[in-house]
């Protein structure tokens, strides 16, 4: 009896179409789901801009932002006041040679206002986030020229532990390690001789 | 007085009228019972290789019940994870030896896994038709991966924030959507409590469902082919009247009785470990981890957990992110294509020729090494050992279809002799 006057194109058709419907009503239905996993209007609120007082850095020392003073969403943000000697290394043909992106040009690791051989607003002051780019780990800060147990020809610069990567004083990377990028820089501005501002937008930042 | 009469079943009595009111309402466990117990045809010659299924299993419920009870007092939040488990270690009544149980066993969970593949490569037991055996066995080996990393960030110590750093950084190396991939999959710009506290769904309820469900669809699936024997014999080749194997015997009794003799041995091993060394010199725990979690001091050396290490060791050798990052997930999916990649007429090594025995010698000792490797911190010697071992493994899966086809092999018998 069931099989008396079945349209089979017809019943192929509603099948079809059902299940489309239904599939793109599945879609829908799991757009609240995977949205919901991205940081909450919370998570975004901590991410407000911070403000720091750098009068009192000497040269040669490195300021960690989240162990003095609140952290910029929850980053580590490191101020390093370089001496005129420093500035000078950052510039030098053959230490160049040695990083894998001297330029700052192969990735957005930076706001416009950085790209240039200090990675700066101002030569003097280097405002890195301190995260390793390989894995996420955090650079032990060596500033002294000295041979080391990792490099024998060893500048000044930051080291991770983890896996070996190096960093030179302006957060870029050597050639032959793990860590394929430059150090991030975050957007920032001196709002006058003593104040760092971390986290604007980034039209802001590069403003 | 209910009597139940013997011949069919058929009964009286207030009792028996209830049995039959459900019996006749519901689908037959009698059949269930026949097909995967006492009329499943298992070889007659299991060797002390044949444990590790079962122990599996039983490490298993070991982990849902521990892990249950560890759930009542557990917090999952980034201000009062650490604290909690503390407070589970010092002040919950026996909350000391649920937790070391737990913790104990996840590392069982893989010397026990890693010991059920490596029989399979062994006897050959993913070759035709066990392919779906296999493949669900490797799945089943991810899901297992993915719980015990989430599990291990659960207590927020530095090697928990740190581990799930490295971890989640490693979707960041996929170009183009990894930036935003990890910030979905951490939940925040960094690891924190969101991360935390979806980490712990995905840890108590998600994938531990999915790995039920697997675990089914593999003894299922192996139950439909039947299992494979050390001597790589077919014994469906050669049934009596009834259908039944010769070489065939019913997994309940005796196989049953095999696998809790087995079960007690390895409870033994099991409760040493938990009451005299529940941090196995900081391998089943490491030291690490009872540092509070701190966002802004990166240990000296993390590494993960023993069982992990072999990945790791290949992550680290490759001096290239995204490229390590590929180099250890094809490190894992390659096991998938196993089944494809031996063509060799038969199954279990006794039968194959000295090539085959050696090179599966020589890839158990890269695989160890490689967990060695792992654990050590990165030198560059020990990065170029391991750049050699990670060839090495690779090697051995890629060169598989020719030396499997020119390796001399001895006639397989027909039937499992009884002495060997």
């Amino acid at each position: 009896m069931a099989e008396q006057g079945v349209n089979g194109g017809r019943r192929r058709f509603l099948t079809a179409t059902t299940a489309v419907v239904g599939g793109v009503g599945v879609m829908y239905a799991a757009v609240p789901f995977v949205a919901s996993f991205q940081p909450s209007a919370k998570a975004q609120s901590a991410g407000a801009p911070v403000t720091v007082d750098i009068s009192k850095l000497e040269e040669g020392q490195l300021l960690k932002i989240g162990a003095d003073v609140p952290q910029w969403r929850g980053q580590p943000i490191w101020i390093v006041k370089r001496s005129p000697e420093m500035v000078a290394e950052l510039d030098r043909p053959e230490h160049l040679e040695r990083l894998r992106d001297p330029q700052s040009e192969k990735v957005d690791q930076q706001p416009d206002f950085a790209k240039n051989p200090t990675r700066s607003r101002r030569p003097e002051y280097a405002v890195l986030v301190g995260i390793c780019t390989h894995l996420g780990c955090s650079p032990l800060f060596e500033p002294e020229v000295k041979p080391q147990s990792f490099d024998a020809d060893w500048k000044g610069g930051f080291f991770c532990p983890c896996h070996g990567s190096k960093f030179d004083l302006a957060g870029r990377v050597y050639s032959g390690v793990p860590a394929p990028l430059n150090l991030l820089v975050p957007p920032y501005r001196f709002d006058d001789e003593r104040h760092i501002t971390i986290g604007l937008s980034a039209a802001e930042g590069a403003a | 007085m209910a009597s139940v009469n013997p011949d069919n079943g058929a009964t009286s009595g207030i009792v028996a009228d209830a049995t039959n009111w459900v019996t006749d309402r519901t689908p037959s466990l009698g059949g269930f019972y026949r097909k995967h117990l006492s009329e499943y045809w298992a070889p007659k010659n299991f060797n002390i290789f044949y444990f590790f299924g079962s122990l599996a299993m039983l490490v298993l419920v070991n982990q849902l019940v521990t892990g249950i009870w560890l759930t009542m007092n557990y917090k999952p939040s980034a201000a009062e994870a650490f604290a909690s488990v503390e407070y589970i270690m010092r002040d919950v009544e026996w909350g000391w030896l649920i937790r070391y149980m737990h913790s104990t066993g996840a590392s069982a969970f893989f010397i026990v896994v890693y010991l059920h593949m490596f029989r399979a490569l062994l006897y050959g037991s993913y070759q035709k038709p066990r392919e779906l055996v296999w493949v669900l066995g490797v799945l089943i080996y991810l899901v297992l991966m993915a719980i015990a990393f989430l599990g291990y960030v659960l207590p927020y110590g530095q090697m928990s924030y740190w581990g799930a750093q490295v971890i989640t950084s490693l979707f960041g190396a996929i170009p183009v959507v990894g930036g935003a991939l990890v910030e979905l999959i951490r939940g925040d710009y960094l690891i924190s409590d969101a991360t935390l506290n979806r980490f712990f769904a995905l840890h108590v309820v998600a994938l531990p469902l999915v790995l039920l469900l697997l675990v089914g669809l593999h003894l299922a699936a192996l139950h439909e082919v039947g299992s494979n024997n050390p001597e790589g014999v077919d014994i469906k080749k050669v049934k009596d009247n009834n259908g039944k194997p010769l070489d065939g015997i019913a997994f309940h009794p005796y196989y049953t009785v095999k696998d809790i003799f087995g079960a007690g041995f390895f409870l033994l091993l099991f409760a040493f470990v938990i009451f005299f060394a529940p941090m196995f010199g900081g391998l089943f725990l490491e030291y690490d981890n009872y540092i509070p979690a701190n966002p802004l001091v990166t240990p000296a050396h993390i590494k993960p957990v023993w069982y992990f290490t072999p990945f790791y060791a290949m992550l680290r050798a490759i001096p290239d992110k995204l490229l390590g990052v590929v180099v250890m997930g094809a490190a894992v999916m390659i096991l998938f294509v196993i089944p494809w990649l031996d063509r060799s007429p038969v199954k279990s090594y006794k039968y194959r020729g000295l090539l085959s025995k050696l090179l599966l010698a020589v890839f158990v000792l890269v695989f160890i090494f490689l967990g060695y490797a792992g654990y050590q911190p990165s030198t560059p010697t020990m990065t170029l050992l391991a750049q050699i071992a990670t060839a090495c493994y690779f090697l051995f899966f890629i060169t598989m279809p020719f030396w499997t086809r020119m390796d001399s092999v001895k006639p397989v018998p027909e039937r499992v002799s009884a002495h060997g």
